[in-house]
């Protein structure tokens, strides 16, 4: 017989899940873009399809990334999704063996244990066929356990795991956990009950675990071990049931987000399959939450991604949850599944302006601008800070170079603050007369000291030029030997801008060229870890202490070593750290212009006539 | 007329019937810190649109606590985001948020 009515929780609710991830696949693919579906279309026959095969197998079976953050949580989640992976599949072939069919229902290798006992292999066995499957299999489950254990141990002693705060989770998801969590232990319990009152048919640790329970309690009979079939099959189903409902739909979504992004499919502007993918990948296990700044600095801990991807989940965007962050990019560079976070959050901030029009009709009309093979842009925030100007004319002019600067009487502003703010229809407008006037100088490189409007410059204005932040800009000077630099041999710390760094990927450049003129300290959050000065443009309403207290927190870090000079690379962190740092902060710019010999004579007449002919251009230009 | 090179000014004096302090208490509640602007005009000396245009957010904030809010929007629709005034405000007045602001609760009181 291979039927019993116990199976039909688990058939029904596996029925149910298949049918719902189907559609759910189906779906998310359908709202792809054409571009998007033929990209798909194009990586299912070719190499990448390994790419992503191998992805899955190392990311969503053995959680390398979530090793590398934490030991235990990478053990505690690898045993569980490449144990639970194994005992399918192991399962799968072991009942094969006893069916002698290649198709079998899909319950009769999770229950086989109830339908088939053998009483021709001993418990310790392994190396006949049939012994050695029950013995890999009694360990899968032992292995799969020992990760139980972990979750168990995870629920109070979450900083072993590397957490200082864990998410706070809903009823679904609760319910689903505890199914989860139930489905080993009761698998354990129906084998080795069975096997006990059997006496036989178990592997080495359920039939001596069964031997025991049936000398301890003479009672327990096959109706106990049947009454325990009934639990393991209910809490699959149960499982299976709240799957779609909660964040373990995480489990099949991520595989199919793996897929997409080795197809080369990105994330867009606008709310697509691609994002919605990502929102039900999310598995809600709370990286993110430490990660961020104003959970840790501010501590404000209910805004964080986790709980934002929820409530795109969920339909429930809230303007409070969707615009208190500072879209530094640390979460998107922590999150173990690789969620574009920051894009995410854009996209719902848009929806939210729609209605508010921008008029910027007063802005002039770009005329005759002065052909030049370079521009150079300081940006909104480079006027705040305006020795990193100078000191850029004065590199430029020792350099010999023939540049124009494109905003000597003010910037327009590039567009990125209205971009972050969800308000990119607006910034159009902006990026449009910058592009204009950009064009309109011929040059073929395009240099800006703030990175903010370099990644705007890169991702969106879509020109064709050489667009270079300052420091890389400055470094390919040096390297030409067109300035004649020294070293101060002073200890600098460096501050990566969030925008620079994680934005634009810029991180060697800046060091390379600190290291020709000072002397450089490592920090202990550096690179791609690097915090937030706290200033960032993203953020909008987040009072000014606890902003305040961000950038303390951030000085902190940057400061542990007691540097004589804190460098960063954009005028905005520089802005904001001198506000509360007692050392000096300066730019890169600064420190290699005050390296350089002062100009005199010719050099610094050339330099003076070209700030008089600048200044008198953009007097043309707002005529 | 016989234009003499001046005009006389409209009548200055605030009609309370006429005004709307709406706008301002809602601003206020979603913005709470411009409780402690001193109107020292930093933010309207720095301003980014203020290169270009008569754009003067210290202004802004007078009519607004006067509640003469007809014009504010079409005011606030020349400001850039760009988030120079917020740097140099020497009070921590969260002025891109306020703009958010104004512009939302211009919008749920239909001006």
């Amino acid at each position: 017989m291979t039927f019993n009515f116990f199976v039909l929780p688990f058939f029904l609710g596996l029925i149910f899940v298949v049918f719902y991830i189907i559609k759910s696949f189906a779906k998310w693919i359908g709202d792809l873009d054409d571009e998007d579906k033929t990209k798909f279309r194009n990586g299912l026959r070719s190499p990448k399809l390994f790419a992503a095969l191998s992805e899955i197998f190392f990311e969503c079976l053995l959680h390398r990334r979530m090793f590398r953050k934490n030991a235990l949580l990478g053990y505690m989640h690898m045993s569980f999704a490449f144990g639970w992976f194994m005992l399918i599949l192991v399962g799968n072939m072991e009942s094969r063996i006893y069916s002698g069919l290649w198709v079998n229902p899909p319950y009769y290798p999770i229950f086989l244990k109830f339908f088939i006992h053998d009483k021709h292999v001993l418990p310790f066995e392994i190396f006949s066929v049939p012994g050695f499957f029950r013995f890999f299999m009694d360990l899968l489950l032992l292995f799969t356990l020992s990760g139980l254990v972990l979750a168990i141990l995870k629920r109070s002693r979450s900083r072993w795991f590397g957490f200082r705060h864990t998410t706070k989770h809903q009823l679904t998801d609760r319910v689903a956990m505890f199914c989860l969590w139930m489905i080993f232990p009761m698998r354990l319990f129906a084998e080795s009950f069975t096997a006990g009152a059997y006496g036989y048919g178990g592997g080495f640790a359920t039939q001596h675990f069964g031997n025991l329970i049936a000398f301890l309690w003479p009672l327990s009979d096959k109706m106990i071990a049947y009454a325990f079939w009934w639990l393991y099959s209910l809490s699959l189903g149960i499982f299976f049931v709240t799957l779609p409902y909660s964040r373990y739909m995480h489990i099949p979504t991520e595989v199919l987000l793996v897929v997409f992004r080795n197809f080369g499919i990105t994330p867009k502007k606008e709310y697509s399959g691609y994002s919605e993918v990502e929102v039900f990948s999310c598995s809600r296990c709370g990286v993110c939450i430490d990660t961020c700044q104003i959970s840790s600095s501010a501590g404000i801990h209910t805004i964080q991604p986790v709980y934002f991807i929820q409530s795109i989940r969920d339909q429930q965007v809230k303007p409070d949850i969707a615009m208190q962050c500072m879209v530094c990019g640390r979460c998107l560079d922590a999150c173990p599944v690789g969620i574009n976070t920051d894009s995410l959050r854009i996209m719902q901030r848009k929806t939210f302006f729609r209605d508010h029009i921008s008029d910027y009709s007063y802005l002039p009309k770009a005329v005759q601008i002065p052909k030049t093979e370079v521009l150079y842009f300081g940006g909104c925030m480079s006027h705040l800070t305006p020795s990193i100007i100078v000191a850029m004319k004065k590199i430029l002019a020792t350099a010999g170079i023939d540049y124009r600067m494109l905003d000597e009487d003010g910037s327009i502003c590039c567009g990125r603050p209205l971009v972050l703010a969800g308000k990119e229809e607006q910034a159009k407008t902006l990026m449009k007369a910058n592009i204009e006037r950009i064009m309109a100088s011929g040059a073929t490189t395009l240099v800006t000291s703030c990175p903010i409007c370099l990644r705007v410059f890169k991702e969106d204005y879509q020109l064709d030029l050489k667009v270079m932040h300052h420091t890389q800009y400055i470094l390919e000077i040096v390297k030409k030997g067109m300035i004649p630099i020294q070293s101060y041999f002073k200890r600098v710390a460096y501050h990566d801008p969030c925008e620079l760094g994680r934005g634009c990927g810029i991180y060697q450049e800046p060091r390379e060229l600190l290291r020709k003129v000072a002397d450089l300290v490592n920090v202990e959050k550096e690179n791609n870890e690097a915090f937030c000065c706290g200033g960032s443009l993203g953020l909008l309403p987040l009072s000014g202490v606890q902003k305040d207290q961000i950038t303390k927190d951030n000085l902190k870090n940057l400061l542990a070593d007691q540097p004589e000079i804190l460098v960063t690379a954009c005028p905005l962190c520089k802005k904001t750290f001198a506000k509360h740092s007692e050392t000096e902060v300066r730019d890169i710019a600064e420190l290699v212009a005050n390296s350089l010999p002062a100009i005199n004579g010719k050099t610094g007449n050339n330099s003076l006539q070209r700030q008089k002919d600048s200044t008198f251009r953009m007097k043309a230009i707002s005529i | 007329m016989k234009d003499f090179g001046y005009s006389i000014n409209k009548d200055k004096q605030i009609d309370f019937d006429d005004n709307n302090k709406e706008v301002m208490n809602k601003v206020l509640r979603m913005e709470p810190s411009l409780q402690v602007c001193i109107a020292c005009g930093s933010c309207t000396a720095t301003c980014s649109a203020g290169q270009f245009t008569g754009f003067n957010i210290r202004r802004v904030h007078t009519f607004l606590r006067r509640g003469e809010v007809r014009f504010l929007k079409k005011e606030i629709m020349k400001c850039m985001f760009c988030g120079k005034c917020q740097l140099v405000c020497p009070r921590g007045v969260n002025l891109r948020n306020l703009i958010l602001a104004l512009h939302n609760s211009l919008e749920i009181n239909g001006l």
